[in-house]
């Protein structure tokens, strides 16, 4: 493309981002709604009783990992990182870092 | 220490720790509602809706900051992030207190989001001692600092606990916050007496009062062990110790905190309204 | 008999090590399901945060291989600092590498998208521009203006469908990923995150903007799949432009 007709592009791209919005301003945010803040709020509550997921120590370095992914991850037949689609650059990281 | 430009302290009413889901209820329908009390940590992003409203219910309510990740009884240095973050938060807040807690929560720049014990030594003390006036001096107020649940004893403590933070208030000139429930399931913990501990309380330093529930477990040995779950109502031993409290110290800002399974508006505000009456005893 | 917080620490994510002496019940015997309590909280506080922060990742691969998951990252990559909203940024790199999970080649990147929204939400608020400003603009001016875009805008870019995974995930009766590439920008007009499926070119039309290139650096950069209207519309209406400069 010359430069003038990438300003021309450039320009009708413009004119026509602009034509196509609306004269509605972007709607005032509801504070009243909590959303997603509830992500990882901070308190200074205890947890509950002393056994559950602190005792009960999830033994990934003994081979003791047995569980299977069994949400949604299941059903959706899209081809995996190392057969399927090329993802430069992540295979060779796979070894490093595992965790301890 | 209070300049001229600072908000008045907080009132001898009670007050319920902010929860987002209560915004509407909270701003409609407040009851006897006498302030709100919001973790520090959880207004120290950049903006959005969190800070919105902080903006809107500080125009309506005295606000109470209470701090849980400054690890100011931490073996290492406070975090200046994070101290600078804090001053930015009461700097445009401009709150009617500012609290933290006796533990220790971060190490080795690890931040393990639960309130750790302490030895009660010597040492400890001047530690905690040189924190308190660090944050105080940084923020340029008093602030308060609370009595923790105890689940256990470090065999090297020398010094009581009451002992512990009357020593630190003189020192710093910082105030305490007395958590009554608290001050329960340490007693229970620990087989000592919550009277006693309240009747050796240096009840003048004590600008707010916390109240919340618990849940019980036991120990190997088949001791009671109860655990500062803020999950359920404030049960009657705690509402009797806060009596017994309140009848020595006078009237104090109280503050009913729920964290876990917080229910609905009416049921908080139903705490309030008991909360009040305990003060209501011993108001002239 | 000093416990130094070294040693607390230590003991506390390890539930396998020994409770450290000098931690005492009141009779002054060693007091092991009391220390349990403290690693108790840390490991449900901590796995509850990350519950939260990864609705998605968590709905993908199921509520206890998520738990048990959590459990792992947690003691690998305890948090690096007290704001809990935040936490999880290893996320990403941590499930491409982590054995039972590295398969799911789409999963750091959906895991992106949820730290994203998260950022988003926390974002310094933003006053839009004047999408009018453009038409004072000579078409000449145009190759050197440049925009710049409101905190909470981001975007990723990804080899999976990872917008379709999300709204796969996150509504009803939505349509199956099929594979392809796709990207998403997120924007935050009011208070809520908004997700929205781009295409790589304007995923990196839109990068470079933020960058503060010029828009005819910005439309040379990107390869010819690039709809610059569609990119610069959106942008507009989702009040993502704080300023044309």
């Amino acid at each position: 493309m010359s430069n003038v007709t990438k300003t021309i592009v450039l320009a009708s791209a413009v004119a026509s981002a602009v034509a196509g919005l609306s004269t509605s301003a972007a709607a005032e945010g509801d504070v009243k709604c909590f959303g997603v803040s509830l992500a990882g709020a901070n308190d200074c509550a205890a947890g509950p009783g002393t056994t559950c997921a602190g005792t009960s120590t999830v033994d990934y370095q003994g081979n003791a990992w047995t569980l299977v992914p069994a949400g949604t991850c299941e059903t959706m037949e899209l081809p995996a990182a190392a057969d399927g689609m090329a993802r430069m650059g992540s295979l060779e990281a796979l070894d490093r870092d595992l965790p301890a | 220490m209070l300049d001229a430009t600072q908000n008045p302290p907080l009132p001898a009413r009670s007050g319920v720790g902010y929860k987002a889901q209560h915004y509407s209820d909270i701003m409609e329908s407040p009851g006897p509602l006498g302030w709100l009390e919001i973790h520090a940590e959880n207004y120290m992003g950049d903006g959005g809706r969190p800070l919105a409203q902080l903006r809107h219910l500080a125009e309506r309510f005295p606000i109470s900051v209470h701090g849980v990740g400054l690890s100011i009884g931490g073996e290492g240095d406070l975090d200046a992030d994070h101290l600078a973050r804090l001053k930015h938060l009461v700097s445009w807040l401009n709150p009617a207190s500012f609290s933290e807690h006796l533990a220790w929560s971060t190490h080795d720049s690890h931040f393990f989001n639960d309130l750790l014990p302490l030895p009660y030594t010597p040492k400890t003390l001047d530690r905690v001692a040189t924190h308190v006036q660090q944050v105080q001096e940084t923020i340029g107020r008093q602030m308060l600092l609370e009595n923790p649940s105890s689940y256990l004893a470090f065999a090297e403590s020398t010094m009581s606990e009451t002992d512990f933070l009357r020593e630190l208030a003189q020192r710093t000139g910082c105030g305490l916050l007395l958590d009554v429930n608290n001050v329960f399931v340490s007693a229970t913990n620990l087989k000592t007496s919550p009277q006693a501990y309240i009747d050796d309380f240096p009840l003048d330093a004590v600008g707010e009062i916390h109240l919340g529930g618990h849940d019980e477990d036991e120990d190997e040995t088949g001791a009671p062990l109860l655990i500062d779950s803020h999950g359920k109502a404030v049960v009657d031993p705690v509402w009797a110790l806060l009596d017994y409290t309140l009848a020595k110290s006078g009237p104090k800002p109280l503050l009913i905190e729920w964290d876990t399974d917080v229910p609905e508006w009416p049921v908080l505000a139903d705490e309030i309204e008991r909360a009040d009456r305990a003060l209501s005893l011993v108001m002239s | 008999m000093t416990v130094t917080q070294t040693a607390f620490k230590a003991a506390m994510l390890d539930p396998a090590a020994a409770v450290p002496t000098g931690i005492v019940n009141p009779d002054g015997a060693a007091a092991s399901k009391r220390f349990d309590v403290y690693r108790n909280n840390v490991a449900v506080s901590l796995s509850d945060a990350l519950e939260a922060a990864f609705p998605v990742v968590r709905k993908l691969l199921g509520d206890e291989f998520f738990r048990a998951m959590a459990g792992v990252f947690l003691r690998k990559h305890p948090p690096k600092s007290p704001l809990m909203m935040f936490y999880g940024d290893a996320m990403p790199q941590f499930l491409g590498r982590f054995e039972p999970t590295k398969k799911f080649g789409y999963l750091p990147d959906i895991a992106k998208v949820e730290l994203a929204i998260r950022h988003a939400y926390h974002a310094a608020d933003a006053t839009s521009a004047d999408a009018q400003a453009f038409g004072t603009l000579a078409p000449d001016a145009l190759m050197g203006t440049k925009l710049r875009l409101a905190p909470a805008t981001q975007t990723v870019t990804s080899d999976y469908p990872i917008h379709a995974i999300y709204r796969a995930n996150t509504q009803t009766d939505a349509p199956k990923p099929v594979m392809q590439a796709e990207a998403v920008l997120i924007t935050r007009a009011g208070f809520d995150p908004e997700i929205h499926h781009i295409n790589a070119a304007a995923a990196t039309c839109i990068e470079a903007l933020m960058k503060g290139q010029s828009l005819g650096q910005a439309m040379a950069i990107a390869d010819d799949t690039l709809d610059l209207g569609a990119v610069l519309g959106l942008l507009l209406a989702q009040g993502a432009v704080t300023e044309i400069y």
